[in-house]
Parts: C-alpha cells; sequence; structure tokens
C-alpha cells in the first residue's frame, strides 16, 4: 500500500483561502498590542513630552476619574442617543428613496443629481446653518449626523437594490408574480444582505460625524468632551475620547457583522 | 403532426442602443413547436438564441412579427410557460423545498398538495436528501436539478430551456440529458430548448432548427427520427453520426 500523500503544505498567503482562527484572530489581537506597547515605550523612554503624547497610563487613570465622576457615562449616553436618532432618521428615510432609485429608472432620473449634488457637500460646513435653524439642542446634533449619513446612504441602498440579479427578477415573473410581488419577494429579500451591510457601514460613518456634530453648542457627548479638552491642551482626555469612540464604532460594527451571518447564512461562499 | 403550440412568423429584433448602431439581433425568424413536441434551436453563440426565447417566454417583445401561444399572441410572462435558464436562477435565501414551493405562489393550492407536489418533484429529479440545503451548497448540476423541477411544478404547458446544462462539465451535462430525456418521456409537455451543443439537440429533439450567426435567422430544420424512447446509448447509431454530419454541414456553410 502507498502512503497517503501529505497535502500540499498552504502558506499563510493564498488566495481568498481560510487561515486557522487562532492565527486569524490572534494577528490582529498582536497588531493592537504592538501598538500599545510602542506607545507605552516612546512615553516611557520620554521620546516624546507627556503634552503631545500622555502615557497609557495617563490616559487609564482619564478613564477611571471619567468614570468615578459619571461624566464618562453621560457623555456616552448622550452620543450613543444622537447617533442613534440621526442614523434611524436618515435610515428610514433612505431605505424607501433608496429602493425607488434602484428599482425605478424614473426615481433614479428624479433623485440622483439632487443627491450628487448635496453628497459633496462637507456636513461641517452646514454646522452654523442648522444651529440658525434648529437651534443648539439635539435636533440641530442629529440634523448633521443626517446630513454626513443620508445622501451616501441612499445611492449605497440604491446599489445594493441594483445589485440583484435580473434574471432572479425574471424567473418571478414566469411563476405569475405580478411586479409588486416580485419587489416584495425576491427584490428586497435578494437586496437585504447587502443594506444590512449597508447599515454597517453608514452607522460606522455616523460615528465619524459625532465630533463635527457636537462641535460647538454642545455640552455633554463625546465630541464635545474632545472639542473642550483641546482649549485646555489635555491631551489625556482627547486620547481617552478618541479611543472610546473608537472601541464604541467597532462593538456596533462587530454587532452587525454578527447579526449578518446569523440572518443571512445562506449568502454564497459561506458554505455549510 | 398535432396542432402548433408556439408558432413564431416573421420576428425581428433590432436593439436600439442609446449609443452606437442599432443591433440587428434577429431577422425574419418563422418556426413553430407543436403540442408535446421537443423542438431545439442550436447556433453559434450570439445568434439570437437567448433574445427569441425572452420573447416566447414573454420576458421581451419582438420588434415586428407575430408570436403567438396556442393561437393567442404572447402579452407578457405566465404560469402557463416555465423557464429554465442559461445561468443558475435559484433563490439563494431559500432552501431546495422552499425554492420549488416558491414557485406554486400563484397556484393557490392547499398546504399538503402543495407539499405533495414538492415532494413528488424532488424525487423526479432525484433530489431526495437535499431538500434542507441551500443553492450556495449545492453543485451545478444539483442547481439545475431543482431549475428544472421548479420550472415543472406548476404544470406549465410549455418549457422553455436556455442551455440549462451549458454552465456544467461534460459528464454532469450527461447525466442531466438522460434525466431530462426520462422526465420528458415520462411526462410529455411541450419543449423548446436551446443549445449550441449539436449532439445534445440530437439526442434530446423531435426536430432541430438551426440558426446563423447575426442577424440571425433559420438556415435550417432537421427532423429527428430516431425512435423513442432514447437513452445515451444512441449516440453510437449510425443515424445519429449522420443526423450530426447533416447538423454540422448546415451550421458550417452559413458562419
Ligand atoms: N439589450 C441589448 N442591446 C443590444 N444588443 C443586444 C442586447 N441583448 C442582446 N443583444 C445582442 O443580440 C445578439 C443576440 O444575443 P443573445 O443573447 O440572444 O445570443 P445567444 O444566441 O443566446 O448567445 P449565447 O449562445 O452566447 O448565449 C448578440 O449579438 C447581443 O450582442
Ligand atoms: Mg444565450
Amino acid at each position: 500500500m502507498q502512503p497517503a500523500q501529505a497535502p500540499r503544505r498552504q502558506s499563510l498567503l493564498e488566495l481568498r483561502v481560510e487561515i486557522p482562527a487562532s492565527i486569524y484572530i490572534g494577528s490582529g489581537v498582536a497588531l493592537i498590542a504592538a501598538l500599545l506597547f510602542v506607545w507605552w515605550l516612546v512615553t516611557a523612554l520620554g521620546f516624546v513630552p507627556p503634552l503631545f503624547l500622555p502615557a497609557p497610563a495617563a490616559v487609564v487613570k482619564e478613564l477611571f476619574n471619567q468614570i468615578s465622576d459619571g461624566a464618562l457615562w453621560l457623555d456616552v449616553k448622550a452620543s450613543v442617543y444622537r447617533i442613534m436618532v440621526g442614523w434611524v432618521i436618515s435610515t428610514l428615510l433612505a431605505l424607501p428613496v433608496g429602493i425607488l432609485m434602484g428599482n425605478f429608472k424614473f426615481f433614479e432620473g428624479l433623485f440622483e443629481p439632487f443627491i450628487d449634488l448635496f453628497r459633496y457637500m462637507p456636513a461641517v460646513a452646514f454646522v452654523p446653518l442648522t444651529i440658525l435653524w434648529m437651534g443648539v439642542g439635539d435636533s440641530q446634533k442629529f440634523s448633521i449626523l443626517f446630513i454626513g449619513t443620508f445622501f451616501q446612504q441612499v445611492l449605497m441602498i440604491m446599489d445594493n437594490v441594483k445589485n440583484v440579479q435580473i434574471d432572479l427578477i425574471q424567473i418571478s415573473y414566469t411563476f405569475g408574480l405580478s411586479k409588486w410581488e416580485v419587489l416584495r419577494y425576491v427584490v428586497l429579500r435578494a437586496a437585504l444582505p447587502g443594506i444590512w451591510d449597508t447599515f454597517r457601514i453608514t452607522l460606522g460613518w455616523a460615528w465619524t460625524y459625532l465630533v463635527v456634530a457636537e462641535l460647538v453648542a454642545a455640552n455633554v457627548g463625546l465630541g464635545y468632551r474632545i472639542m473642550r479638552a483641546q482649549r485646555f491642551l489635555q491631551t489625556d482626555t482627547i486620547i481617552l475620547g478618541i479611543i472610546v469612540i473608537g472601541v464604541l464604532g467597532l462593538i456596533t460594527d462587530y454587532a452587525f457583522k454578527f447579526s449578518y451571518r446569523l440572518f443571512f447564512p445562506w449568502v454564497e461562499g459561506k458554505r455549510g | 403532426m398535432s396542432d402548433p403550440k408556439l408558432e413564431a412568423k416573421n420576428i425581428w429584433k433590432i436593439f436600439t442602443p442609446r449609443k452606437g448602431e442599432q443591433v440587428v439581433a434577429i431577422e425574419n425568424l418563422s418556426l413553430t413547436v407543436n403540442e408535446n413536441e421537443f423542438v431545439s434551436i442550436v447556433g453559434p453563440s450570439g445568434c439570437g438564441k437567448s433574445t427569441f426565447l425572452a420573447m416566447a417566454a414573454g420576458l421581451d417583445y419582438a420588434s415586428s412579427g407575430s408570436l403567438t401561444l396556442g393561437g393567442s399572441q404572447i402579452q407578457g410572462p405566465g404560469i402557463d410557460r416555465g423557464m429554465v435558464f442559461q445561468s443558475y436562477t435559484l433563490f439563494p435565501w431559500l432552501n431546495v423545498t422552499e425554492n420549488i414551493r416558491f414557485a406554486l405562489k400563484k397556484r393557490y393550492l392547499s398546504d399538503t398538495e402543495q407539499n405533495r407536489l414538492v415532494q413528488q418533484h424532488i424525487e423526479l429529479v432525484g433530489l431526495q436528501g437535499f431538500e434542507k440545503l441551500f443553492p450556495a451548497q449545492l453543485s451545478g448540476g444539483m442547481r439545475q436539478r431543482v431549475a428544472i423541477a421548479r420550472a415543472l411544478v406548476y404544470k406549465p404547458d410549455m418549457l422553455l430551456m436556455d442551455e440549462p446544462f451549458g454552465a456544467l462539465d461534460a459528464q454532469t451535462r450527461m447525466q442531466m440529458q438522460e434525466l431530462l430525456l426520462t422526465v420528458w418521456q415520462q411526462h410529455r409537455i411541450t419543449v423548446l430548448f436551446i443549445t449550441h451543443d449539436i449532439d445534445e439537440a440530437i439526442l434530446l429533439s423531435d426536430r432541430v432548427y438551426v440558426m446563423t450567426a447575426r442577424p440571425g435567422k433559420i438556415n435550417a430544420e432537421i427532423q429527428i427520427d430516431i425512435p423513442r424512447p432514447r437513452t445515451a446509448e444512441v449516440e453510437l447509431s449510425p443515424r445519429f453520426a449522420e443526423l450530426r454530419r447533416e447538423l454540422f454541414g448546415v451550421l458550417r456553410t452559413k458562419i
């Protein structure tokens, strides 16, 4: 009997080939750990003055301060609330408009020039206008988050809908379905994973607009905390704020990725 | 022969792209498919086969000419015709059973009747044991089996097939041809079958139309007089070789 041939040794760098989970996750964690180490090293050896880059320990200390005096919790609550409301309003509007644009050329022709015009306008430039129109309350923050998110989101949802294979639509017609039934049972169903991914990406963008939204006329929020710390050169507070925003963004991102796998186990390319 | 089921008279199809020149995809095409007859169209790539089939399915319209099904003009798609596409067209979010069942939506049958029909057609195409798998977990051949079952389950009068086995490897393709042959010989139904494979056309059909390259038109019509029931064995018969030579001749002269 011939001995079984050993499988060809695979390198970690094969095109689109799965690698062991330990390496996949381990390498990502290791990179962040390495960055933290370098951060610690350059501050501990005094290469950089603490005013420019505080030591990790200073940031951790600031974290505990903010936890104990409750400021962190208040900021997180205010910011998460603003992002959620701003993003949900944007999404509730972008969904129908994007779906209409993706399905009907008429609506694409109607809305696309308008959206293209707006989507290159910087959201930060709308800050004075929104204050003028909305005052200094939360609705001004929502509107900045909305402006930052909506126009891109509509176009992405339109593309998600357009990416549905035309053959799937045609075959559905041969089963006797009306166009509204095809829209409901086939197009939207087929576009859903893509739309879910658009949700994930646009919610991520909403986080990046947080500082802009809380730039002025705020007295609580993670973005506000960063802007205020800038005035007093509290670099440790700034870095803490940035890291907290990053971590919260990461959490929402993973929540979407996880639910994607839960909701759409059938998506091509994921066997089993 | 019996009555014509599908009748195409002087069909023209001209595409007018927004930019560029007009494309005459189909030029003056006339053909008939009789009740319970298996008819194939062979022709080189780009000659307009899919375009014609889409018109028969009611998914596209002729620029001029008349296309009738059972004597009345084809107005649009409907459940009197079943279709199997060149590409895989299963709904990726539905498993095998649900994909087949989806086609029954507009038949308004009781649940038990639906289950019975779906199960019967799963067995017909030999997919027992794979009922709960999603399309992404199926091989190409299995996907086309589901597509065939799905096109038959709602009992259309006519089956339109656009190179259903074109994307399969030679061996799977042969299995699928035999499967279709058996299924069709058990349940006679009018079939219009598109292929560019001459052997496949001869093996399956009662009659074969040959189309020429752009602009697509019918160049010849050949009766396949090999007796039924057939199996893949007939490919070894002398009559098969003769017919193949004849078809080859026609296809070559006009390219
Ligand atoms: N929407 C369109 N606009 C312009 N030209 C088109 C359009 N659809 C098809 N054509 C042209 O019509 C011709 C016939 O196309 P069709 O898809 O029917 O070919 P086919 O015979 O099915 O080819 P294949 O065997 O490769 O599937 C091709 O030359 C194609 O370029
Ligand atoms: Mg084709």
